[in-house]
């Protein structure tokens, strides 16, 4: 049984919040969601790392990881929008491609405490070509950069935008929403 | 010794542990699911109910009375993605849910799609 019709199923569009571990993400995916923030497990199976590939097996391990996830629905349009907190730790980068197939876009939140906390998520949405800007999460005490060093020591290209937010609040993630929608639509050709 | 009876939606869990049922016990040990379906797959049930489910074929079932998306039946589910993904396709082969595939691009490059965001996000 099919159904097709796009009065019963709304259209789903997903972004990423991506960043190191602890930047703030599921703040960030709580404060701009309609619902409380859900969890879910999704396992992985890998190749692991280190196996001598000259000895012809290849061994397989299955992992964890815990997803975040909020949505936001645009009723008038049709349109539920997901976000996905990427899992921070390192050793589950692998798990972003299928996270970000079929992403919007992402928001790499950015912590100027560690920095470079965020050069991972950076290079990956760089390498895979997919649109970003960087937040920085404004945290109390946090020292104040400005954007263009914030730039410069994530040696961003120029045409990423670089926005302040704070991730705790509803407002400012939704800005930060907006920004990278704008952002977006500058990569767009304009109808003739 | 007497136990306490547990409701049907209690979860037993371990603290060290984790729950006490392994999550492929509800899939009967499969981990491919006959559908091919994705995280923002959408489900919604249909009208029939085929005899013989079990209570997670249930109450996946109860979850998706409107479009529901796979990520959020499986966190309702308290169950992994893949289990869930399972169940939601044995319910997609005896016709107790149909589900409509996500986008198969991103709509990155739709203007329409965008603008139509963006205006939403305005009225946050």
């Amino acid at each position: 049984m099919a159904y097709n019709d796009s009065e019963v199923f709304p259209t789903q569009v997903k972004i990423l919040i991506a960043g190191g571990f602890g930047v703030g993400k599921t703040t960030f995916v709580g404060a701009a969601s309609e619902i409380e923030p859900l969890n879910t497990e999704e396992l992985i199976t890998a190749a692991s790392i280190g196996v001598d590939s000259l000895s012809g097996i290849e061994e397989k391990t299955t992992t964890t990881v815990a997803l975040d996830f909020g949505r936001i629905t645009i009723e008038q349009h049709g349109i539920v929008l997901y976000l996905f907190g990427t899992p921070g730790q390192e050793r589950f980068w692998f798990m972003w491609d299928e996270l970000s197939a079929g992403a919007l876009g992402a928001i790499v939140l950015a912590d100027t405490r560690r920095l470079d906390a965020c050069f991972e998520a950076v290079d990956f949405f760089e390498s895979r070509g997919i649109h970003f800007l960087v937040a920085v999460n404004e945290f109390d005490g946090s020292f104040h950069y400005d954007p263009e060093e914030v730039r410069a020591a994530l040696e961003l290209h120029p045409r990423v935008p670089i926005v302040l937010c704070d991730a705790r609040d509803g407002a400012s993630t939704t800005a930060a929403l907006r920004s990278l929608i704008q952002h977006l639509l500058t990569a767009v050709p304009s109808p003739s | 010794m007497n136990m306490p009876a547990a409701g049907d939606d209690e979860v037993w869990l371990d603290d060290d542990a984790g729950p006490l049922i392994r999550p492929y016990t509800v899939s009967a040990g499969r981990t491919r699911p006959t559908v091919d379906l994705d995280l923002l797959s959408l489900m919604i049930a249909t009208a029939k109910t085929p005899k013989g489910m079990d209570p997670e074929h249930h109450k996946a079932l109860g979850l998706c009375r409107t479009p529901t998306s796979v990520a959020e039946v499986s966190a309702h589910m308290r169950l992994p993605v893949a289990v869930t993904k399972v169940l939601l396709a044995d319910l997609v082969d005896c016709e107790a849910m149909a589900t409509r595939a996500p986008r198969s691009t991103s709509g990155a490059t739709d203007r329409v799609l965008l603008e139509k965001l963006l205006d939403g996000l305005q009225r946050f």
